[in-house]
């Protein structure tokens, strides 16, 4: 069977799989379980094997058209039913539109005696039974092993293992055994990854802290990648969710689209435009500094522009988030009652790290939020070690990177010590705000300044936080000799500044009006020069005419004493009289 | 200690197709349910490649299997029955043997 397939599909070398359906768990298996060949997943009691299988079995029968065998050696039907309810599907319906068939074998060692030869060839007559029956591309085998209690003869069971996972392939079944956990680092307790190579899986629930994380990792896969790395899940009422996983490549396609942050003198120091979007911003400070309040600010730009928003907060509960920032004039329950934003507070101690960090992607995955707001991330820390929240945080800001989810993280500091910077993700931050405390004339006031802020022009000025009843504003800070100057030492300078000003814009004044005022003498003596000449002209302007007469009249006078005289004409004499007169 | 013994053996032999072990099992049971029941038994032999769907009543998983359904409680014995005293130890005919003897 095998030579014929390769030798005329050598290109389709590739595996063929098949989806389990199940959310996370396709994207590491690069598509699915093998299929037509049996996988391996192992894992100790409660790991949640049985509804893996179970959930692989459901979503092939529902999603992709293929019904599926559940061969159960340990829970019955009804058992079954219970459990599977608990994840949300309907196993009574399933079995009755014949997409499901869950065959029960029901083995009570007390009740069995073994002599002689044997074979599981009754077993492998009910699979086959079971299968014919609803035309089933799948099968589940949950647990195996239950068999190793009940036979004495080991040699006979193995051999008949063997067999039973050749006629599945035979079968051309999309298999999955599952197999108890062993002792001291054994995959199973009776060696079952011995015959199934092709994929196996270990599933693990473990305690950390006295908070349990559950985590699935794929110790082999032949003949295909996959992802290597242990990955949480988590089983809710929506069956299984395993955290889609860190992508290998910094690849994520960038935004060039900018947004504010809610606070206009902020965006200022960002070029005038904010952060970009799908960007993660931090926002770091000591105690009351006004972290939440930041936050707060740019939840209520985001869903000002339309911006779906979720709000993880760890340390307050969506009502005395609404509150406080309602006291600052921030009002964030519209938003809510628009359905923009979205509030999930949880106790940091209630989950695992992983837990988290799984239960934060799903409820991304199923809100799709274009920003969220994690307020503080610090808290994480109580519940694990440094290293493993930032390999968490890592994780998350890949995923809302490769989402364009922008993001904005508080940190509760203890001091403004630059070595104990937050949780020391500063590398994974794009725009890093500081929040901070200064001391001065005994007051205390806050003082912001933007730390980094990738791929802009950023302002290095510190500029005065102040909260107000309507809402976070910036205010540029003084330098006096002491430093940064705030709260009143900032008013003081600026009153004094302000007198300064005055005196200096009243001198400019008197220049300006002593200025005009020349300005106008100068033009009326103009205008009355202009005058005095104007006068002038007329005058000459009317000699040069009479001059010009006169001229006109001796030419006439000599033309007609040249010519015979009849004395007619007296006139003209009269004219040369009074023309000599004028002359 | 049991007072009355059934009048009848109600027995099962489960096989599949007729395979060596099947018909060895078959022999031995008859040669023992002649040798120790004689007259007080019945033996019914299912082929489960032609009624697959029997083997989930009686819970049948190995072949070949002997169940025995009466007397109660429901006995199973499966192999060739080539061990003849664990079978009886299985049927719980040891017992009944010296009654009848």
């Amino acid at each position: 069977m095998a030579s014929k397939s390769t030798s005329d599909t050598s290109k389709q070398k590739h595996l063929v799989k098949s989806p389990s359906g199940i959310k996370g768990l396709d994207e590491i298996t690069y598509g699915g379980f093998p299929r037509g060949r049996t996988a391996l997943v192992c894992g100790g009691p409660g790991s949640g094997k049985t509804l893996l299988a179970m959930e692989f079995l459901i979503r092939g029968a529902v999603q992709y058209g293929e019904p599926g065998v559940f061969l159960s050696f340990e829970e019955n039907l009804e058992e079954l039913t219970q459990n599977v309810a608990s994840i949300g599907f309907d196993l009574g319906k399933l079995i009755a539109e014949k997409k499901i068939l869950v065959e029960y074998v029901y083995i009570e060692r007390s009740e069995i005696e073994e002599t002689g030869e044997y074979d599981l060839e009754a077993l492998f007559i009910r699979i086959g039974y079971a299968v014919s029956q609803i035309g089933a591309k799948r099968i589940v085998l949950d647990t195996l092993e239950a068999l190793f209690c009940t036979f004495q003869d080991d040699a006979i069971l193995r051999a008949e293992i063997r067999r039973l996972f050749r006629k599945l392939k035979e079968m051309q079944l999309t298999a999955i055994v599952t197999a108890e956990q062993g002792s001291e680092g054994k995959l199973t307790r009776h060696g079952l990854e011995e015959y199934i190579s092709d994929c196996v899986i270990e599933l693990d629930n473990r305690l950390i802290q006295q908070i349990s994380t559950r985590r699935l990792r794929i110790v082999k896969y032949r003949g295909t990648e996959h992802g290597a790395n242990e990955y949480p899940f988590l089983i809710d009422h929506d069956g299984f969710f395993l955290m889609p996983s860190t992508s290998m490549e910094l690849k994520h396609e960038v935004s060039e689209d900018r947004v504010s942050s809610g606070i206009q003198k902020l965006d200022l120091m960002l070029e005038g435009k904010g952060a970009y979007r799908g960007s993660t911003t931090l926002v770091s400070g000591t105690a009351g500094t006004g972290k939440t309040s930041v936050a707060a600010s740019f939840v209520d730009a985001a869903c000002r522009r339309g911006d779906k928003v979720l709000f993880f907060s760890f340390e307050e509960s969506p009502s005395e988030i609404l509150r406080n920032m309602c006291s600052i004039g921030v009002d964030l329950e519209q938003w809510m009652k628009a359905g923009l934003l979205t509030f999930s507070a949880t106790r940091p101690s209630f989950f695992g790290l992983e837990k988290h960090l799984a239960y934060t992607l799903k409820l991304l995955s199923e809100f799709k939020p274009d920003a969220i707001v994690i307020d503080p991330i610090s808290d994480l820390t109580s519940i694990g070690p440094q290293y493993e929240v930032r390999m968490m945080l890592e994780r998350l800001i890949d995923y809302l990177k490769s989402n364009r989810i922008s993001a904005l993280l508080t940190s509760l500091i203890k001091s403004d010590d630059p070595g104990d910077r937050s949780v020391s993700i500063s590398s994974l931050i794009d725009t890093w705000i500081m929040l901070r405390e200064v001391e001065s004339n005994g007051e205390r006031n806050r003082a912001l300044h933007v730390l980094k802020s990738r791929g802009m022009a950023n302002s290095n000025q510190v500029r005065e936080l102040i909260i107000t009843n309507h809402g976070v504003d910036l205010i540029d800070v003084y330098l006096g000799p002491e430093g940064v100057m705030t709260g009143l030492a900032r008013l003081q300078q600026e009153s004094h500044d302000v007198s300064e000003n005055e005196l200096i814009q009243a001198e400019i004044r008197a220049i300006q009006v002593e200025m005009a005022a020349k300005r106008r003498a100068f033009e009326t003596a103009i205008s009355e020069r202009r005058a005095i000449l104007e006068t002038d002209e007329v005058k000459m302007n009317l000699t040069i005419q009479q001059i010009r007469q006169r001229e006109r009249f001796r030419k006439v006078n000599r033309e007609h004493l040249s010519e015979p005289q009849t004395h007619e004409k007296p006139a003209p004499i009269s004219d040369i009289r009074k023309g000599a007169q004028g002359k | 200690m049991r007072t009355s013994a059934p009048e009848t053996w109600e027995l099962r032999l489960y096989v599949a197709g007729t395979t060596p072990k099947s018909i060895l099992a078959l022999k031995n049971l008859t040669l023992l349910c002649e040798t120790h029941l004689k007259g007080k038994y019945r033996i019914q032999v299912i082929d489960l490649m032609e009624n697959p769907k029997l083997a989930a009543g009686d819970q049948i998983f190995a072949i070949p299997t002997l169940v025995r359904k009466l007397p109660e409680p429901i006995k199973k014995i499966i192999g060739d029955l080539s061990d003849t005293e664990r079978v009886l130890v299985g049927l719980d005919v040891k017992r009944v043997a010296p009654e009848a003897a």
